[in-house]
This record gives structure tokens, sequence and C-alpha cells, in this order.
């Protein structure tokens, strides 16, 4: 049972750590396509390699041997025996994204190949088959160099050794007898290798006698049991490449002497007098040829995107697991702690002087520093660099782009700007709308860029950076901006808007926030189905955050998203009604008005709406709503807070504005369940609840009370 | 066969007892957490009267429900003597906790499951569909109460 569950844990990590592989594995492809570098595909031939160990061990034989055909294509990328094209970066892209569903159905508990995994399989091998070529490119004619280079056989034992296996993967010739001296360091167990489970292996491969010398192996009373004290003589005989043999021996390579020897054919590198020793086969270095064999590849490629490679996040690897919930223990603890803290500096400020009381308000004042500081670094566990999803964009870019037949470039700012988690996943799904709003929409295609004089490539810019307690992260496109005229008539067409509505630009825009509204002339499978601003808009909202369009006609569009930093802490506006205290998200808070009479009035009878600058707003009696004993009913008398939401504005009738803090969120749900109008509670410095007011679902809960009361009425 | 079955029926519950309206209850000491002296009770608007509210316990934001209002027993003023019985419940995000009303508490009693009779309908008393069984012990009766059944319908019905 125990057992069962380690292990179901550690399988957990596996399918983590391979989320996060084929991430790494996606972006160096991509990177690969403005220019080879070598960095790049060594780092994507490490995820895979790491992909396939694991599925190994883990006993995915799926994904383990699809993956080896796409390790085996990057090996050869890796030491330049084979060009980086164009066709064979997005083979391998297709890899990634079959590779990512086949992890996706093993963590579902239903292993398999989908079809498409086949498709891409097929297309691997089929590269992996063909020419090995190292410069792929048309010319052929002026690189002597990389022509001789990968023709191996007629060549110096010691190179063509080295190069032997590269070059004929799958040509493992007949059947071979290798001789293994396996020698590992004492050290072996304790990365966690199992001789056994590689003999096995090797068993797979072929006929396997095995010799084992165990003169190494201490007397009883000395011998530590964890530490490895034997060695092994292999003979395997089948039809094995020394590749395969390199494989099996690869995760134990660094803590091992390994020397393969061929002992069958004369004349066979193995027959080398010195067999290599677990040297790294030197490489065979084709002056020259990758940087040949990428620049044309390139090239050829103009259609796709150019994702700055400069621009590339690289978060810092340095990092541990740990679940969510042992961190929000964390933060509620040290919440707690700040509660204590504040009851202890009360208690001190109100104590009659004595000797010791200074001392202890030195101490409290102390403590009161530590406190926040710890507070403040507990809640940064939760946070995240947004690259996490940023980082999905030149891929989707690259795809979009090339469907709708347009040129992006796509730039990426302050991907190191963090925010929490919860925030950092939810506000994902919106920016993909925006990006592909921004290409489908926004962006126009080559011709028509050059025809208003713009260069014939867009520029989508994604920026993000913190600003006071919040982040903005910034949707940017240098396409035709949004058309006001069109705008209108499509929203008048929609019934969306009154006929002799009279709107500023600003209004105009924000009209596309509008559910059921679209403008795109055709429904296209990128965009135009009409859902999506309202719902970008609306998950913002959610997230407690706000979303702001600018537009300039022939210029480009600026979406702007402001977002909290973190949902477990709210910068709070204190609002009292009778005897009760309420927190209000400053976010939501236009403004705070002491009405004067001739603002307000009253419309068929029980309607009350209030004169805001130019706009009539619904007034909300909050003791109405909350059903609590106000200090008065009279609305001159007491002070109206102007909030909006998804668009909406109301003024929201209170007794008194209490002091603005910064409060912790607490969850209403966990132990009771959600209430309309309130948005979670949280605790004062007394101790005492206070609960959080949501004002969408204030307000929804507001017109529908409003629409019963008409309902009486009529 | 006949030896495991007389282990079984020899292994006593423990119930807490309380009072509320003059009649005493029981629950199933398992699910009680802790015992809370009243405690200032933050109103949440738009519940059910029997949802006093919620209160702070060490970080957490429990709900505190009055069971005399619950059960149809009437209102009985809060006093020092009144109790918050703090529960643990299964509920539609892992446990819940929640805080319970009662007027006194009076002590722990271990019970045989034999000793326990099914609940009878006791017309206009409390709803049955909250009664686990009944039990009467020195001419004294103990009503015991599914504290799960109950804080559920309070909670998910209210």
């Amino acid at each position: 049972m125990t057992i069962d569950l380690e292990m179901a844990e550690i399988i957990n990590v596996f399918f983590q750590e391979s989320d996060e592989g084929l991430d790494a594995m996606e972006s160096g492809l991509l990177s690969l396509e403005g220019g080879s570098d070598c960095e790049a595909i060594n780092t994507i031939f490490r995820a895979a390699h790491s992909i396939k160990g694991g599925a190994g061990t883990f006993g995915f034989g799926e994904i383990s041997k699809f993956t080896h055909a796409v390790e085996t294509l990057l090996d050869q990328m890796r030491n330049g025996t084979r060009g980086v094209s164009a066709e064979t970066v997005q083979v391998l892209l297709q890899a990634v994204d079959a590779m990512r569903e086949m992890v996706a159905l093993a963590r579902a508990g239903t292993p398999g190949r989908p079809a498409a995994a086949d498709a891409v399989g097929a297309r691997l091998i089929e590269i992996l088959e063909g020419p090995v070529d190292p410069a792929e490119a048309p010319t052929t004619t002026a690189a002597p160099e990389a022509v001789a280079t990968p023709e191996p056989p007629a060549q110096a034992p010691a190179a063509a050794f080295a190069a032997g296996p590269l070059v004929q993967p799958a040509a493992p010739g007949g059947p071979a007898h290798w001789r293994i001296r396996f020698v590992p360091h004492a050290s072996l167990f304790e990365t966690c290798n199992d001789p056994l489970r590689m003999f096995m292996q090797l068993e797979s491969l072929g006929r396997l006698t095995v010799q084992v010398f165990s003169k190494g192996v201490p007397a009883l009373t000395e011998i530590e049991p964890t530490q490895c004290h034997l060695s092994w003589t292999l003979d395997l005989h089948g039809a094995v490449t020394q590749e395969q043999l390199v494989e099996v021996f690869d995760w134990v390579d660094s803590n091992s002497s390994i020397g393969y020897e061929r002992l069958d054919e004369p004349g066979s590198p193995g027959n080398l007098p010195a067999p290599a020793v677990r040297a790294p086969a030197p490489m065979p270095e084709p002056p020259s040829a990758p940087t040949a064999a990428v620049a044309p590849a390139a090239a050829a490629a103009p259609e796709g995107p150019t994702a700055a490679p400069a621009s590339r996040a690289n978060v810092d690897a340095s990092s541990i697991r740990v679940g969510t919930e042992k961190v929000d223990a964390l933060i509620n603890l040290v919440g707690e702690l700040v509660i204590t803290q504040s009851m202890l500096g009360r208690f001190a400020e109100g104590a009659d002087a004595g000797k010791d009381l200074e001392l202890l308000r030195r101490g409290l004042a102390h403590l009161s520093r530590n406190t926040r500081e710890l507070q403040e670094s507990v809640l940064k566990i939760r946070m995240l660099p947004i690259s996490f999803s940023f980082n999905r964009f030149p891929r989707l870019v690259r795809e979009l782009s090339r469907k709708l037949e347009k040129k992006v470039e796509l730039r990426l700012r302050g991907e190191n700007t963090e925010l929490d988690k919860i925030v950092l996943e939810k506000i994902g799904d919106p920016l993909v709308h925006l990006v592909r709003n921004s290409l489908d929409h926004g962006l126009e295609s080559p011709a028509a860029r050059i025809a208003s004089g713009k260069s014939e490539t867009g520029v989508l810019e994604l920026n993000a950076y913190h600003q006071g307690g919040s982040v903005i992260i910034e949707v940017k496109d240098d396409g035709a901006g949004l058309d006001c005229t069109k705008i209108l008539a499509k929203a008048r067409e929609r019934h969306l808007l009154a006929d002799d509505a009279v709107l500023s630009e600003e209004q105009i825009h924000n009209l596309i926030f509008l559910p059921g509204f679209s403008t795109a002339e055709s429904v296209s499978d990128v965009s135009g189905r009409g859902v999506g601003m309202d719902v970008v808009r609306r998950n913002i909202t959610d997230l407690g955050g706000h979303v702001q369009i600018s537009s300039e006609q022939g210029r480009g569009s600026t979406i702007r998203i402001r977002l909290p930093l973190t949902l477990a802490i709210l910068e709070g506006q204190m609002l009292r009604v009778g005897r009760e205290t309420y927190v209000m998200s400053l976010v939501s808070i236009i403004e705070t008005v002491q009405p004067r009479p001739d603002h307000l009035h009253t419309v068929s009878g029980h309607a009350e709406l209030f004169k805001h600058r130019d706009e009539y707003l619904p007034v909300l009696r909050l003791h109405e709503i909350f059903d609590i004993e106000p200090d008065s009913r009279d609305i001159a008398s007491g002070l109206l807070v102007v909030a909006e939401s998804d668009g909406r504005r109301v003024a929201i009738l209170v007794d008194e504005l209490q002091a603005q803090q910064q409060v912790v969120i607490k969850s209403l749900d966990r132990n009771y369940k959600q209430v309309p109008g309130l948005a979670g509670a949280t605790i004062h410095g007394d101790g005492t609840v206070a609960l959080i007011l949501d004002v969408p679902s204030l307000i929804a809960k507001f017109s529908a009370r409003t629409a019963a009361s008409v309902g009486r009425a009529a | 066969m006949t030896v495991v079955h007389k282990a079984v029926e020899e292994v006593k519950q423990q119930y807490l007892s309380f009072i509320l309206a003059g009649e005493q209850y029981g629950v199933d000491v398992v699910r009680v957490q802790e015992l809370k002296g009243w405690d200032s009770v933050t109103r949440v608007p738009s519940t059910p009267p029997y949802v006093l509210g919620v209160i702070n316990l060490r970080g957490a934001i429990v709900p505190v429900i009055d069971l005399r209002i619950r059960l149809h027993l009437g209102q009985a003023p809060y006093g020092p003597a009144t109790v918050i019985v703090v529960v643990r419940v299964p509920g539609a995000r892992g446990e819940r906790t929640v805080g319970l009303v009662v007027d006194a508490m009076n002590s722990v009693h271990d019970i045989a499951p034999s000793a326990i009779r099914p609940p009878p309908s006791l017309p206009g008393k409390v709803d049955d569909r909250f009664l686990e069984g009944i039990m009467v012990e020195g001419g004294k009766l103990m009503l015991l109460l599914d504290v799960a059944a109950l804080v559920t319908s309070s909670i998910e019905d209210g």
C-alpha cells in the first residue's frame, strides 16, 4: 500500500518533469529556427533523453520507444552529421506534440499511442533512414569538406569507430559479438542504478552471457551493503550496434568504467588494439558544416515568425517542488502570527508605563518588522515568473501566422515578472484569446501592410511589468487598429446599442467586450465566433483585475490587463454599515462621493439614480441587500461608493468609510459555502472576522432584486 | 466466528452529550474536534437564521450553527455556559469544520452499540432525518444526532 503510494508519487514527478522537458524541447526547437545553436540542440537532446529514460524506468514503453527515434535524430543534429532544416524542426515539433499526448494518456492511466504519434513516428523513421546529409542545403557543389565528412568506411579506424554507429543507425549489419567490460564505481547504487535491469535490457537485444568478478568484495564484517564491489564481463551475440550498447549504459556512464569490444569481424572497428573505454567518442566535427547547413535552412523558412532569440527567458532552474497545500498552511500560520503580533502591540500601547514597558515595546517593534518580512517572503513562494505563461506563445504565433499567411514578429518582454501561481494559471487562456485576436483581426496581411506603408512583418508584443501592487500585462500590435465606424455599425446591428447613443471613442472601443460581439468578416477557425472578448473580460474580472483597450486606427491596438499580484492578499477599503464592517477591493472602487440631494433622482417610484458626472448610476443600498439596520436611510446623509464591474457602474450606499488596509483573503466556502455578494472573509487585527464584498455578484443580486420589485410593482 | 462477533459487540462507542432545551443530546466523539467558549460571531448576510455567522478559529473561517434554532427548539440567550462544539464532517471540498451552539455541556458516555435503539418518530420534536438513534440510561433519554447529515443539510439546503 505504502509502496504503491510512494511509487505513484514518483511517477507523478516523472510526469511533471516530462511536461517541463517537453516545454524545454518546444522552446528550444523554436529557437533553432532563428539559426543553429549548439547549446539549444543540446538542451533539446537532454530533455528528450531524460524523458526516454524515465519512461523506460516506469514501463511506458511506447513513450520510450517513440522518444528514442526523436533522440536519435537529435543526436545526429547535435554532432553535426545532420543539418538543421525547417522540415526536421517541424517534424520534431510534431513529435513533441505526440509525446505530450502520450504522456497525457499515460497520466490518465491509459498509456497508448495515438494515431498522430504513428504518423509522426513514421515520418521520423523516414528521415532517419533517408540520406544523412549534414548540409541539406541546395548548395551541394560548394562545400567540399561537408561532403567528405559523413563517408566513414574508407577512413581511419579511429574516426570510423566514432562515427560508425551514428551514420548507420538503422543498418546494424549481421549478428555481432560484443564483449563489454563493466566496472562500476562503489557509489553506483547511490544513483539508483541497478545492474540487473541493465543486463535484462541487454538480454532483450541478443544472447547474453554474464561473468561476474567478486574479488573486490570485502569480508562480511567489513562490507558496506550500499556500495557496489562487483564488476562484470558480458558477452552479447546479436545484431546490435554499439550505439544500442552505449544507450544501455548511458545512465551509469559517469560513475563506472565501461569498455566495448567487438570480437567477431576481423577488421571491424571493434578489433582495435585499445577499445574505447568510456571515452566520449571524438566528434567527426565537419568544419563549418553545421552553420553552413543552418543558414540556408533558416532562409528556406522565411514565412515563419522570427521569435527574437534574445528574448528567451532563462528561468533559474534551482527550485524545489512543494505542494501548494503546504505553502498555504504556512501562509495561514504566518497570517496568524501577524495577528498575534498586532494584538500584543496594541496591548503594549495601552499598558501603563513601567520600567520594563520600553523594553517590551522595542521587542515588539522588532517582532513586527520580522513578521512582516516573514509574511512577504512566504507569500512570494507562491509567485512564479510570467514566462510560464508566455512560453507557449512563440509556438502559437508561429503556427497561427502560417495558417493566416501573415508575417509576424513576436516580442516578449518582462518575462521574469512574478505573479501568483493561481493568477498565472487563470490568465493563460485569456491571453491566448487576445493573441489570437491580434493575429486574426489586428495584424494585416503582408500585402495590405505594404499598401499602407508599413513593413510587411507585423509586430506583436507581450509585455509584463509591476505597477504598484498590480501586474500589468500588455498585448500590443501594430496592426490596423479598431475601426470605430465598423464597431458602431455592428453594435447597432446586434442591438447592443441604442440607435441614438452618442459614445466617446474609448466607449466605442470598449463595446468589443460586450457578449455576442464580433467584427470578423468571416468566421475562421482562429477566432470570430463572438465568444471571446466578453469571456476574456469576465475571466479577468473574476481574478480581481481590469482590462482596457486603446487603439488608433491604422496604427494598432494595445490591450492592457491589470491584475492583482496575488489572490491571497487584497488592498481593501473598510466600509461600515450600521454595526457591521465590510471590506471592498480598492481595485473595484472608482471613487467615493458625498451625494448632493439635487443629484439624486427617483424613477417611476422605486429605482433610485445618482447623477455621477454625465452618467446616471443606480443606487445600491447595501443595508437593504444585506438586511442591516443602518445609521440612516437617507442617501444624502450617507456616502456613495462608485464601483465598477464588467463595465457596469453602480453607486453603493454605506454609512462610513473606514481605513484602507491590506487584508489576507480567506475562503468562506472551505467550511461553509459561497454566499452571493461575498468574495470571502478576512481576520481583523483583533481576531474578529470581516467579510469581503464581491462587487460583480453584489450587482447581480441587486439587479435580481430590482427586477423582482419591478415585477411586484407591475 | 462467534468470538469475533462478541468482540465487536463489546467495543463501546463514545458519545459527547450536551443539553439543548432541557433535553440530553449526544454526538459521536470521533466527529468532535474541540469545545470553544462563546465568541463574537460575525453575521453573514443572506443566510438562514440558524447560521449565526462565522468565527475565526486559528486562522480558519468557521461557520457557527445554532442547534436550538436548527432543530426548532426555540431561541435561548447566549451566556457564559453557552458552548460551541466544533465538529468535523465530510463536505464538498474535503472535511468541513463547523461550530454548533448548544446550551451547556454534559459529559462523555461509553455506549455499546446494542444499547442504541432506532429513532422512533417523535412528532413535533426533532427532525428524525438527523437522528442516529436513541438511548435510555437510568431512566433518562439521550438523542443521538447524526452530525454529518445535520451539518450537510444545514449548509447545502440553507
